[in-house]
């Protein structure tokens, strides 16, 4: 089946002839990458902020700040923003050094399915314990 | 679907772009790097991130063996690590924004923009660092 951007001008004729070229996903990512980094700032600088004022807080005061629905929220979209960006990024980096396939595709797998395996401990913890 | 090789084999080994120890290290390799460094190092942090909130989660017990890791002078390192890590991502990455944006393309506004950038992460890391161990 030819698909109509094979005749296109954004791929070159080298990939063409091989039949390699992007999976047309690149701009998207890049798009997503770039909005969570903005997110991430203003929730980075509160969650350093936050990691310094819980330093000497007993378990009591902890449970206390994230009773609080501000704290659970912002803790909740850092978690969400955090696993996100390095998802996409650590894909880049595996991108650009895993050549052989088969580790690549494995490495790809076992990053995202460990990612949201800890995105989901993260989050059902903190919704354990702000409820 | 591939093209055969033009010798019918396996396809010939093609050539490689030069890597690191090909190029005289500037400040701008030197600032891609350690995005990049930090971003793996923070990568890992979100472990520890996830520990401590499925620690307080499971109960107070948990949640003591993860304060007291911590506290511990390995703990301690790990957190001015993370500390560290994090602004320097958020430096280099201010970088990378503004690059996007179409800023600080020369090589001269670049350096200089890196240099600053670096500085003001760590001020800012030895700032926190101060306030959280009580120096200040």
């Amino acid at each position: 089946m030819s698909l109509k951007w094979e005749a296109g001008p954004f791929k070159n004729p080298l990939a063409r002839a091989r039949g390699l070229g992007n999976g047309h996903d690149a701009l998207h990512h890049w798009i997503a990458q770039r909005i969570s980094s903005i997110a991430l700032i203003p929730l980075t600088l509160w969650a350093i902020w936050s990691v310094v004022s819980l330093s000497t807080m007993t378990y009591e005061g902890f449970q206390a700040w994230i009773g609080q629905l501000p704290n659970a929220v912002l803790l909740g979209l850092f978690v969400l923003s955090s696993f996100h960006h390095a998802a996409l990024g650590l894909q880049v980096v595996i991108e650009d050094y895993i050549h052989c396939q088969f580790s690549r595709v494995a490495s790809m797998v076992a990053l995202r399915l460990g990612v949201f395996a800890l995105a989901a401990v993260a989050i059902f913890s903190i919704l354990k314990l702000a409820l | 679907m591939t093209a055969p090789s033009p010798s019918g084999s396996a396809p010939r080994a093609r050539p490689l772009s030069p890597h690191l120890q090909v190029w005289r290290w500037t400040i701008t390799m030197a600032a891609s790097i350690l995005h990049r460094a930090t971003g793996i190092a923070l990568s890992v942090g979100l472990l520890a991130l996830t520990w401590w909130l499925a620690a307080a989660a499971m109960g107070q017990p948990h949640y003591d063996t993860f304060l007291d890791a911590v506290r511990s002078d390995i703990g301690q390192w790990m957190l001015f690590g993370w500390l560290l890590a994090m602004y320097l991502h958020i430096a280099t990455g201010l970088r990378h924004l503004v690059m996007d944006a179409g800023g600080w393309l020369t090589i001269k506004e670049s350096d200089r923009a890196i240099t600053l950038l670096t500085l003001a992460a760590l001020a800012a890391t030895a700032a926190t660092w101060a306030y959280l161990k009580g120096w200040m």
